[in-house]
């Protein structure tokens, strides 16, 4: 059985397709490793273990009547950030304990539609704020190769249930790198796709404008698959795409041959980990031995992006989050009048982080402040997306390292937001400028920690990026389950 | 004075979603997660709101701005469901236009600043009233149907004037058809803000703006408060302060409702959800093509083509109904002010006892044209045209046909006339001998005597004759 864990989505359906495992079997291995694994791992806030068994009956009447679909009776965890019907969505956050969504997300219809098992809801930061998974109001999620560290975030409970094998794959959301990184810290493949891709009909806001869905996965292949599944023009959402999305399965195993790889000099930053740096060295030099070259570019304003993000993202937040008052749903505590009752439920619903950037969001769009520092924040965001726009006439893609840093000790960073903030100083411009970016494993640090290779596309080059992905994959038998996941 | 009104859009569906927009639902029937709030949920615009909107700043003279963008105003209160509603604020869709109104004999133009898109808030609902409930309950039915605001410059110099703004604007709504105009319903509410400057001073005080007024009395009423106000401050060396006043009915004045300090910070911003909204030359000339000729042009034309009084056309032109019923009218009967003059008296009576609008009429123009005629060749007395006219606005019969069924037709034939004033001056003497004797005016009580006898049914105008012919002999 151990073997399930190194099949890829296709390999599995063919199991299930040829009926040498049921879904229900499938399901109840994975729901016996959650029960088993994560009592330290915390990588679920919930297990539906009734919805998943249901589903996958469901899903094995199907298969038994010979009908398709791409994920019919595979089991995924879901980030608890994705209305569900029925199903109880809390963003990690005390504020919506109790809340059941009347509705699905468009992301989890597309699930559904293909077929898939529901297995639980994957821990993160509240409210997507947070790069460690420290932030949720119930539990730390550990990372799978060193229980002593976080596995990143936000989507860290997504990232680490992927990466212990508690799931066959997962779908995180990425705002300032919330995929990505965990993807890196916990050795998995994320991908943030382009700003527009993937409707936000259902996820619960964090940042709108940088909000996005995408995939967390074991390996390149169930990336390009979830994608194929989850991307595409919805008009629910104002501001979905329409254009066409392509097979991305069909890009996986083209050389990549006379790509150009644009290598940012400003992303050698100060308190980059050597081990980090190396590694992705070695894969640039991968990637120019299987023919690819690089060349040199220059993002010149990298260095605000973290402010500006900061600006912006809170901001959004400020107003996002405003409909938690306590009038329709979540939590309420009562007060002796309207004002009363808001201040209570605020005060006790929301976590610190939480507060601080509603809080600095508030204070960006003041009369008398905004214009120095939302509007502003807006202009050099332009500058941002300008500088990307300069880079990709010289290159295809973009190559950097995710994270200045592998995976940081519990507790090590919670005191000190600022130098949380400063290790998304890679991922975050990529949001900034509505880029599709992604994490692949690479190798691992001294101590054993992965790390993982930052690409980024030009908008909607999805294609390309899975495509430069998957070579590096294939030649490089890097490591994906830590082996005491492993164990009988 | 300058006037902010809001117009609730009569589109079938919500600004930001599919919900219905029907009054008086059961409450919070007409939701879905994106007007209740729900976390997740996404606004997507209404482009037939679009079509109002620009169809509205065309009427105004406004310029159409090619790209406008939708923005968040954030406050709390429960009515509110998402913490913020959504609006515009810098580049709404409209910009620059002007009204023009009728001042006695002038024209004066009122310039329009902006008009731009928002959505409604939902009702707070209380078990009688809010002072004496202990809880509120909340209906989103109303939350997120769509509103335009217009926002006029401070052009308005009186309460007279503001009213006539205002009534213009409701007519110039109604006329597009995008707003029923119903302030009782609040489909068109006013805000006013108000100041005054010392004569021969060219800036204007500081102003107050008032809120509440849901009736052009109370609109009146709380301006000529509001004016006095401010002047009698001043007067006694005070000075006017930037506040939110609330307009009380019963006791016709205002009271501050919050101060400069308490005003709202809204922290707008451009709403993330929503690209900007960009609208091509294309789109503007198809919402041209389907704009009516509004009240004022047709106001002008009346007066020049009909050569109707300014007070007619007013009344006329009020209405689209109404002036399409005059135009059809004078099609067949081509006697503008005979037309105009009916409508007014009779037909306004008739459909305001019947509550009917004038398209609805049973009465058609044609009919209406037919009755006239029936009177200008003489077949019936003016009389008898009005004693028959709730009948015929009520039954919708042919007049040719009513005339006839109750044998109406006026008796123009000499002979039958004259014996009867014959038989009248036999058996009144002493009436013919002082008529004789000077008292000319008993020439109506003979009048009344013959018509007594021929149920009013004869020519007026030849009996007329045949009396004084008979009676000066």
């Amino acid at each position: 059985m151990e073997t399930l864990l190194d099949m890829n989505i296709t390999q599995l359906r063919e199991l299930l397709k040829r009926k040498e495992i049921t879904s229900v079997e499938l399901t109840g291995f994975y729901l016996d490793r959650i029960k088993r694994y994560d009592v330290e791992l915390l990588t679920y806030i919930k297990l539906t273990e009734d919805v998943a068994m249901d589903m996958a009956k469901e899903a094995d009447a199907k298969i038994a009547k010979g009908e398709d679909g791409r994920l019919l009776g595979v089991p995924l965890g879901i980030k608890d950030i994705y209305c569900t019907k029925g199903i109880e969505t809390t963003c990690a956050s005390q504020m919506l304990k109790g809340f059941i969504p009347p509705y699905d997300a468009t992301v989890i219809k597309r699930l559904k539609e293909e077929g898939f098992v529901h297995l639980g809801r994957l821990n993160m930061d509240e409210f997507a704020m947070g790069s460690s998974t420290e932030n949720s109001s119930f539990q730390v999620t550990k990372n799978p190769w060193d229980l002593e560290r976080i596995p990143g975030g936000s989507s860290g409970g997504s990232a680490s249930a992927t990466a212990a094998g508690l799931c066959v794959a997962s779908l995180g959301t990425d705002t300032g790198g919330s995929i990505r990184q965990p993807a890196s810290l916990c050795g998995t493949v994320g991908m943030k796709p382009t700003y527009g891709r993937v409707s936000r009909y259902g996820l619960i806001a964090f940042a709108s404008s940088l909000d996005q869905i995408g995939p967390i996965t074991r390996n390149v292949t169930d990336c390009a698959m979830l994608m194929s599944i989850i991307a595409g023009y919805d008009p629910m959402d104002s501001t979905s795409l329409t254009q066409p999305v392509p097979d991305y399965m069909e890009y996986l195993g083209r050389d990549i041959k006379g790509m150009k790889i644009g290598i940012p000099k400003e992303y050698l930053v100060e308190g980059m980990d050597p081990d980090v740096k190396k590694t992705v060295e070695d894969a640039i030099s991968f990637y120019v031995k299987n023919g690819a070259s690089t060349v040199e570019i220059s993002l010149p304003h990298t260095e605000y992006a973290v402010a500006t993000y900061y600006i912006i993202c809170t901001a959004e937040a400020s107003s996002n989050l405003a409909r938690y008052d306590g009038v329709k749903y979540g939590l309420r505590v009562d007060g002796k009048d309207i004002i009363d009752m808001y201040k209570k439920t605020r005060l006790k619903g929301f976590g610190k982080e939480v507060k601080r950037r509603i809080i600095l969001g508030t204070y960006v769009l003041s009369s008398g402040y905004y214009d120095a520092y939302y509007k502003k924040a807006g202009q050099v965001r332009t500058l941002i997306r300008r500088d990307f726009e300069e880079a990709f006439k010289k290159c295809d893609i973009i190559i950097t390292p995710v994270s200045p840093t592998t995976a940081f000790k519990a507790g090590e960073k919670t005191e000190d937001p600022l130098t949380m903030y400063l290790s998304d100083i890679f991922t975050i411009p990529v949001n900034l400028a509505g880029l599709p970016g992604m994490s692949l494993p690479c190798g691992f640090d001294s101590a054993g920690l992965p790390i993982g290779l930052q690409i980024i596309g030009q908008p909607l080059d999805e294609a390309r990026m899975l495509q430069a992905a998957y070579v590096f994959e294939a030649e490089n038998n890097v490591k994906k389950i830590p082996e005491r996941f492993r164990n009988g | 004075m300058g006037l902010e009104v809001h117009a609730h859009l009569l589109t079938n569906s919500k600004l930001f979603c599919g919900c219905s927009t029907k009054f008086g639902a059961e409450p919070n029937s007409h939701t879905c997660p994106t007007c209740m709030g729900l976390p997740g949920a996404l606004p997507v615009l209404n482009r037939k709101v679009v079509d109002f909107a620009i169809k509205l700043g065309l009427a105004l003279h406004c310029d159409i701005n090619r790209r406008s963008i939708f923005a968040r105003k954030n406050y709390f209160y429960p009515d509110l469901p998402k913490g913020y509603q959504i609006s515009q604020y810098e580049e709404p869709i409209c910009e620059n236009g002007y009204l023009d109104v009728f001042m006695g004999d002038t024209k004066k133009r009122i310039r329009v600043k902006r008009v731009h898109m928002e959505e409604d808030a939902g009702k707070l609902v209380h078990e009688s009233t809010i002072e004496t409930s202990s809880y509120s309950m909340v209906d989103y039915n109303r939350s997120s149907v769509p509103l335009l605001e217009i926002v006029s410059e401070p052009d308005i110099r009186t309460p007279e004037e503001a009213i006539l703004y205002l009534k213009i604007l409701r007519d110039v709504l109604i006329y597009l058809e995008i707003c029923d105009g119903n302030m009782e319903e609040g489909s068109f509410r006013c805000d006013a803000n108000v100041s005054v400057r010392r004569k021969g001073e060219a800036i204007l005080g500081t102003r107050a703006e008032l809120k509440n007024l849901n009736s052009f009395r109370s609109i009146e009423r709380s301006l000529d408060y509001e004016i006095t106000r401010q002047i009698e401050l001043i007067k006694k060396g005070g000075e006017v302060v930037q506040e939110t006043r609330l307009f009380n009915v019963d006791e016709g004045i205002t009271y501050s409702m919050r101060g400069k300090e308490e005003a709202h910070d809204y922290r707008y911003f451009p709403e993330p959800d929503l690209l900007p909204l960009v609208v091509d030359d294309g789109w503007i000339a198809d919402v041209r093509k389907t704009l009516p000729e509004l009240p004022i042009e047709k106001m002008e034309r009346f007066m020049n083509e009909y050569g109707l009084p300014k007070y007619d056309v007013e009344i006329l032109s009020s209405d689209k109904g109404l002036a399409g019923y005059f135009e059809e009218t004078v099609k067949i009967f081509p006697e503008p002010k005979t037309v105009s003059n009916w409508i007014m008296t009779e037909l306004l009576r008739e459909l305001k006892d019947g509550n009917v609008s004038p398209k609805d009429s049973p009465l058609s123009p044609a009919h209406l044209a037919e009755l006239l005629a029936l009177i200008k060749d003489g077949t019936i007395s003016i009389k008898i045209g009005k004693e028959i006219f709730p009948e015929l606005c009520k039954s919708g019969a042919s007049p040719k046909r009513l005339v006839a069924d109750k044998g109406l037709v006026q008796i123009s034939d000499e002979t039958a006339i004259t014996s009867i004033v014959e038989a009248v001056i036999a058996r009144s003497p002493k009436e013919v001998a002082e008529f004789k004797a000077g008292k000319e005016k008993l020439l109506g009580f003979f009048v009344g005597q013959v018509m007594k006898e021929m149920k009013g049914k004869a020519n007026p105008k030849l009996l007329n004759e045949l009396l004084l012919k008979r009676l000066k002999d």
